[in-house]
């Protein structure tokens, strides 16, 4: 696995060079929490706040996914990678941290935008939500990634990678939205064990499944 | 063509036979059978869209065939052996444009899993004249400067395959030349070199074996001669009806 | 494929009148033999081929995953032509399902559509499949493509067990026909239970032969097209 860390190095010192990919996802995030807020009226936004998060996160978060591919794009640099005497499901691995680490960090913000605006209020045992937040993060940026490799390489990719994900994404977003209502009203993560339980499934099931199938995915 | 295949110290370094690819219906490569042992350097000529990049990939694993079979160091052991030991330097550099040429080259040094990745980037940095250029961003790079360190991200982990499609295109006159003298080198010390171009003249002189690819398949080979670029070059005409290079 | 070999003379033969015939007696047995259900009255008969779409859009779905997971690691066109041949007839029965499930929903419960389990997961295999249909057609003969669907999928019905249960733990008011006792609307006539075999049987011949007849159809394009590059080639 050296060389998906060696991968993930790589494309974190490309993201701290050049700043592309954090700041339009976070500027996205906002717009469209904002838009849920006009749209609901910030009462119903507020009420409706596990929801609101969640689609915020998986709309936005589709759009930035397909960066840790692009970046390959550029002098056949994803031929490089192939040519490396790795398993390339190392290469699943690193792009899907990648966007795991990306998409977390907007997460924090994108928590932190709730709290103000919506007045979500900081639960007294916040480890239970933060826990159902990862498990969310982790299982989207598992299938998003798969996907991602796979619409980068697609003419109209902006559109297929929604219809290939969204639809597989359901459980996620049923058991996140819901898991995240009961911990966001301080519940503990015992009265959302069944949600966090399909969650975790979803999580084992989608990272390794995406870390096998990678090896015949990319070969052509 | 009847050799046994043999093991990875020296011997068959290439056993194609009936080798062909196909992207959907488009047979790029048909029934192909070309064997290369170790030390040989082999020219590929032909024209645009004859085969010569596509071989050139099915060579370097980033294809699989779609008819007949390849076979690399006599199959020695698994895939990711065998791509330890190729190198490849195609139209695309594969380099990082937000790296510096350093850092590039540090990446690769890593991925092939190299000990003294500082000191033998450095050196290559040294060999092909880009020392001077090692903290600059590759996206700076004129084309020659980012063909030259693509050679040296190619040539890197010393591989005992080294494959090249079209490498004097870009390339001044001086370092065209210099290009000459490092295939001269490692023909010397027996790496295997299967270079596509248009360029007869520079081909030819490093070559002991031409290639001519046409419309996807082998149309003519022949060891390397004195008068060789006669011989090639009017084969080349009668098979492709066209003026060489 | 020998398997293909050995099954061709009974599919290209028998099936056809075999799967007509079953199709006929269902009809039959649907229309004239079966008597009318107590509570739900005359649009209870929808049941019996409501109910076997669904289980064939399933194993639609299930024989495309294995195709696609064989062709993943085989890279057989048979493989690839079976996966399509058996999405686009799954999605066949499942569309129907999803038509005839609100025409027998509105005059029992009242509503074109409710959120149950079983109906939700219908909705979401029929997207996810949908787009597999949607990539196929963007582009002829890409292999790439056919990675890609194969890809989908597999990793579609992975997602099954999932959706089923996620979905369940969100609700749930569908009908349990089959065990519930016969006060809530179960099987309460044998002649039902010999109604529902005689559909169950015809729909699985007939989707054999929809199965057959599509694999079919792409076996002969590839032959086709690969006698025309041949000609082709010697016309050069």
């Amino acid at each position: 696995m050296s060389g998906a860390w060696r991968i993930l190095h790589k494309d974190l010192v490309l993201e701290l060079r050049t700043r592309e990919a954090l700041s339009g996802l976070v500027v996205l995030m906002l717009l469209i929490l904002l838009t849920f807020t006009f749209a609901l009226a910030p009462e119903g936004a507020a009420a409706a706040a596990p929801a609101v998060q969640w689609v915020t996160f998986v709309f936005a978060g589709l759009m930035a996914v397909q960066r840790a591919f692009l970046v390959e794009r550029e002098n056949g640099a994803w031929y490089g990678l192939l040519l490396c005497p790795i398993d390339r499901g190392a290469i699943f691995v690193a792009k899907m941290a990648s966007n795991v680490i990306v998409l977390g960090a907007a997460q924090v913000v994108l928590l932190a935008l709730l709290a103000l605006f919506l007045g979500v209020p900081v639960p007294v045992a916040p480890l239970a939500l933060v826990l159902v937040n990862l498990l969310g993060l982790i299982g989207f940026s598992a299938l998003a990634t798969l996907f991602a490799a796979i619409s980068v390489r697609l003419r109209a990719r902006e559109m297929m990678l929604p219809l290939l994900v969204l639809p597989l994404l359901v459980p996620l977003v049923i058991c996140a939205v819901e898991a995240s209502r009961i911990t966001m009203a301080g519940g503990t993560l015992a009265s959302a064990g069944a949600w966090v339980r399909v969650l975790a499934t979803f999580d084992v099931i989608f990272s390794v499944a995406g870390w096998m199938v990678f090896e015949q995915l990319v070969q052509e | 063509m009847a050799d046994a295949v043999s093991g990875p110290t020296g011997g068959l370094v290439v056993h194609a036979e009936g080798l062909g690819k196909a992207f959907g219906r488009a047979v790029v490569l048909r029934d192909l059978t070309v064997s290369v042992t170790a030390g040989e350097v082999v020219a590929l000529f032909g024209p645009n869209g004859a085969g010569k990049s596509t071989l050139l990939r099915l060579l370097a694993t980033l294809m699989n065939p779609t008819a007949g079979f390849l076979r690399l160091f006599g199959d020695a052991g698994s895939s990711l052996e065998v791509r330890r030991r190729i190198g490849l330097v195609a139209h695309q550099s594969f380099l990082y444009p937000d790296l510096t040429a350093r850092e590039n080259l540090l990446f690769y040094a890593g991925m092939y899993g190299l000990e003294d990745a500082e000191t033998r980037a450095d050196a290559w940095l040294e060999r092909v004249a880009l020392a001077d250029a090692r903290a600059r961003p590759v996206r700076l790079f004129s084309r020659g400067m980012e063909q030259r360190l693509a050679l040296a991200r190619a040539l890197l982990h010393d591989p005992e395959l080294i494959l090249l499609d079209e490498p004097w295109s870009g390339l001044d006159a001086a370092s065209a030349d210099w290009l000459d003298g490092l295939l001269l080198e490692l023909r010397s010390r027996r790496r295997t070199v299967v270079v596509a171009t248009h360029d007869f003249q520079r081909g030819l002189g490093v070559a002991t074996r031409a290639l001519i690819i046409h419309r996807g398949r082998l149309a003519w080979e022949t060891p390397i001669a004195s008068d060789a670029l006669v011989t090639v070059d009017a084969m080349y005409r009668q098979i492709t009806g066209a003026v060489a290079a | 494929m020998s398997v293909h070999r050995r099954l061709a003379p009974f599919a290209d033969r028998v099936l056809p009148w075999a799967a007509s015939g079953a199709m006929f007696a269902a009809l039959w047995s649907v229309f004239l033999y079966v008597p009318n259900e107590r509570t739900m009255g005359p649009v209870q008969r929808i049941f019996y081929f409501h109910v076997n779409c669904w289980w064939a859009a399933y194993l639609g779905f299930f024989v495309a995953a294995g195709a696609s997971g064989l062709y993943l690691w085989r890279g057989r066109s048979e493989h690839d032509w079976l996966a399509r041949a058996a999405v686009e007839v799954g999605m066949l029965f499942c569309t129907i399902g999803l038509v005839t499930g609100p025409i027998w929903a509105r005059p029992i419960w009242g509503t074109w559509w409710t959120w149950d389990p079983r109906l939700t997961m219908a909705v979401i295999l029929w997207t996810i499949f949908s787009v597999y249909l949607v990539l196929r057609s963007s582009v002829r003969d890409d292999p790439e493509i056919t990675r890609y669907a194969a890809v989908l999928a597999v990793v579609g019905v992975l997602d099954i067990p999932l959706i089923m249960i996620s979905v369940r733990l969100w609700r749930g008011i569908h009908p349990s026909v089959i065990s519930a006792p016969a006060s809530k609307g179960g099987l309460e006539d044998p002649r039902m239970v010999v109604a529902l075999l005689v559909t169950m049987v015809a729909f699985a011949l007939l989707f054999a032969w929809l199965l057959w007849l599509r694999y079919e159809g792409l076996r002969l394009r590839d032959a086709l097209h690969r006698v025309e590059d041949q000609m082709g080639e010697v016309a050069r």
